[in-house]
């Protein structure tokens, strides 16, 4: 039945369309300022600092960056490196962890999903953690140190996984399997992971973006530069952009040197740093809003 | 009906399941379970030299010295405001903007407006620190450098001005979380039984009526779970959020200043190990608390989302 608006329904709903609308362009804004900002020359800068409307426009922060961007595609690397291994291992492990949980014969299941839960409500706190990772277990300084503490498996993603497993995989699947013969291994990779895609892509998609976004492991465990990501290298520059001049003066052939347009340079390495995220949400933006509500369903 | 397994064939049914648990479990030991250990190190006085086990204890005495700075007042006072402001405006702003999101739901633009409340909650606090920094520094900000001159509103430098902080970081938070939360609630909204509303146009029922008196009660189960778990939630904060987009300045710490970041200074910046851990054993207790109680107003309230 196609229902009929009244009036103040047709009202509410432009209302509606029009406030969303400022809304949107409120949000986005901060996004076309440092755009804008990462393009406007360095006079115009000094005199009106950041702003939509710059009095003259110049490329010479990305000028700049493609000339010297030897410390840029340095940390670029490092960022893609930890994500995708990060990702590829978490992917493994989780669900690895998942199936055995989502079996009822498992004699340690209540053990073991007790102990996932219980990390959830509770924890050590930083201090013992990183006396762990940095001292005990020596990985500081080492690209390690990005990728195994706190983002590698979450309790979260498990039981996320678990609930899948055993809500959506019938269990005749599974005896049916047994008795063909198939030993577990290839019960998970061949009737339970290939039957599990949203969920496995829901938990790569956001395990992917907290190790892209991830800065806080390189607060705490990395003061060597070469293994800055993105992110590290950011917060280096923010707080002093002639740290960008030092490490690029290795790369300066003879005498050419350029100057560095600081004010305008910083904001073309924000765009830089959330290029990828810009590329791939419009791809990914059904995928993650239906990962949110899966989350929020059991969360 | 299965035949009786003997007990070799039942390890040989068990080992393998084992197996595929190691590198999960063993992770999930090293991760999470060590350090609640660690907390220990709350109860003595920490020498690296010696490690953790060696040190001396002192008992209760890194616990006393916390309470006794009003530092321990400030960041618990902190964490908990902004929280609970968070808390009661973010979620009237996020059911709110669900709402009308509702209302254009078939509209073909409603994807790309989504997108782009959804885009800044997957930038990270750093990005973001840049945003604020584009918007406030002192020297090249948008609004100390070209809005405040045409208004006649004199100088002001943000980052030693802790006064406008709250505002600031609320603004910060909305704009990152609103989005992301409106979600949940559209979700709830669009689960809603269409002909409630039919029923209530015949009777007369005008649109704003409809909200208040169909969409919001439908929506509060929901709103008042996530309510609880925010609750849960309580004695953290946001690192990012007060560490980063602050910029880490030392004159905003007295608005600015929350436990988790508290634990990060007291640790890597002023090496006074004692008292940061203190201060984290008292976040992890506290917050355990919560979520206990939390969990226990959902079991009365609604048992199927309990946690456990």
């Amino acid at each position: 039945m196609k229902s009929i608006l009244s009036r103040d329904e047709k009202i509410f709903a432009r209302a509606s369309a029009v406030l969303l609308a400022v809304f949107a362009l409120i949000t986005f804004s901060p996004f076309i300022l440092i755009a804008i900002s990462s393009i406007s020359s360095t006079q115009s800068l000094a005199y009106h600092g950041y702003s939509f409307f710059p009095e003259s426009l110049s490329l010479d922060s990305y000028i700049y960056m493609v000339a010297q961007g030897k410390m840029i595609l340095r940390s670029y690397s490092v960022s893609l490196f930890v994500t995708f291994v990060g990702t590829i291992t978490s992917l493994i492990i989780t669900p690895l962890l998942a199936y055995p949980l989502s079996r009822k014969d498992f004699k340690l299941r209540n053990l073991f999903t007790f102990l996932v839960f219980f990390s959830l409500l509770f924890n050590g706190g930083v201090v013992p953690s990183y006396i762990m990772w940095a001292k005990y277990l020596s990985l500081k300084n080492t690209i390690w140190a990005l990728i195994f503490p706190t983002y590698l498996m979450n309790g979260f993603n498990v039981i996320l996984v678990k609930n899948y497993f055993e809500k959506n995989i019938p269990k005749d699947l599974i005896e049916a399997a047994q008795i063909d013969g198939a030993n577990e291994l290839t019960i998970f990779s061949k009737v339970m992971i290939p039957l599990s895609t949203p969920v496995i892509a829901t938990i790569g998609m956001f395990t992917g973006l907290a190790y892209w976004n991830d800065w806080i492991n390189g607060l705490y465990y990395i003061s060597d530069p070469a293994l800055y990501g993105v992110q590290q290298l950011l917060i280096r520059i923010l707080s002093n952009i002639a740290f960008l001049r030092s490490g690029a003066a290795a790369s300066i052939v003879g005498n050419i040197t350029i100057s560095l347009p600081g004010d305008s340079i910083r904001m073309a390495l924000a765009i830089v740093g959330i290029l990828p995220i810009l590329i791939v949400f419009p791809l990914l933006q059904k995928y993650f809003i239906r990962g949110i509500v899966i989350g929020a369903i059991k969360g | 009906m299965r035949p009786k397994r003997t007990f070799l064939k039942s390890i040989q049914y068990f080992l393998p399941l084992l197996l595929m648990t190691l590198p999960g479990m063993v992770y999930l030991i090293i991760n999470n379970y060590l350090p609640m250990l660690g907390i220990i190190i709350a109860f003595k006085k920490m020498d690296y030299a010696k490690g953790i086990l060696a040190s001396q204890w002192i008992g209760l005495s890194n616990f006393k010295f916390l309470f006794s700075t009003p530092d321990a007042w400030v960041m618990t006072r902190n964490t908990l405001l902004y929280n609970l402001a968070f808390l009661v405006i973010g979620t009237a702003f996020a059911v709110g903007l669900a709402i009308m999101m509702y209302e254009i739901t078939s509209s073909f633009i409603a994807k790309y407006f989504q997108g782009m409340y959804l885009l800044p909650n997957l930038i990270s606090m750093v990005v973001v620190s840049y945003l604020v920094f584009a918007f406030l520094n002192a020297d090249t900000g948008m609004f100390p450098k070209s809005v405040f001159p045409n208004l006649n509103i004199q100088e002001i430098n943000f980052y030693t001005a802790p006064g406008y902080w709250p505002f600031i970081l609320l603004i910060v938070f909305l704009w990152k979380n609103t989005g992301y939360a409106s979600i949940i609630y559209l979700a709830s909204i669009a689960g809603i039984d269409k002909s409630i509303y039919e029923a209530a146009k015949i009777d007369g029922a005008s649109k704003l009526n409809q909200i208040r008196f169909i969409t919001l009660p439908l929506i509060k189960p929901t709103i008042i779970i996530l309510f609880l778990f925010f609750i849960g939630r309580m004695m953290y904060s946001d690192f990012g959020l007060f560490y980063q987009v602050t910029l880490n300045s030392g004159a905003l710490y007295s608005t600015t200043q929350t436990i988790d970041t508290y634990v990060y200074r007291g640790l890597m910046q002023l090496g006074n190990i004692g008292m940061a851990s203190a201060a984290g054993v008292y976040q992890s207790v506290v917050g355990f608390i919560l979520v206990l109680g939390a969990n226990f107003l959902v079991k009365k309230f609604n048992p199927e989302n309990a946690l456990f």
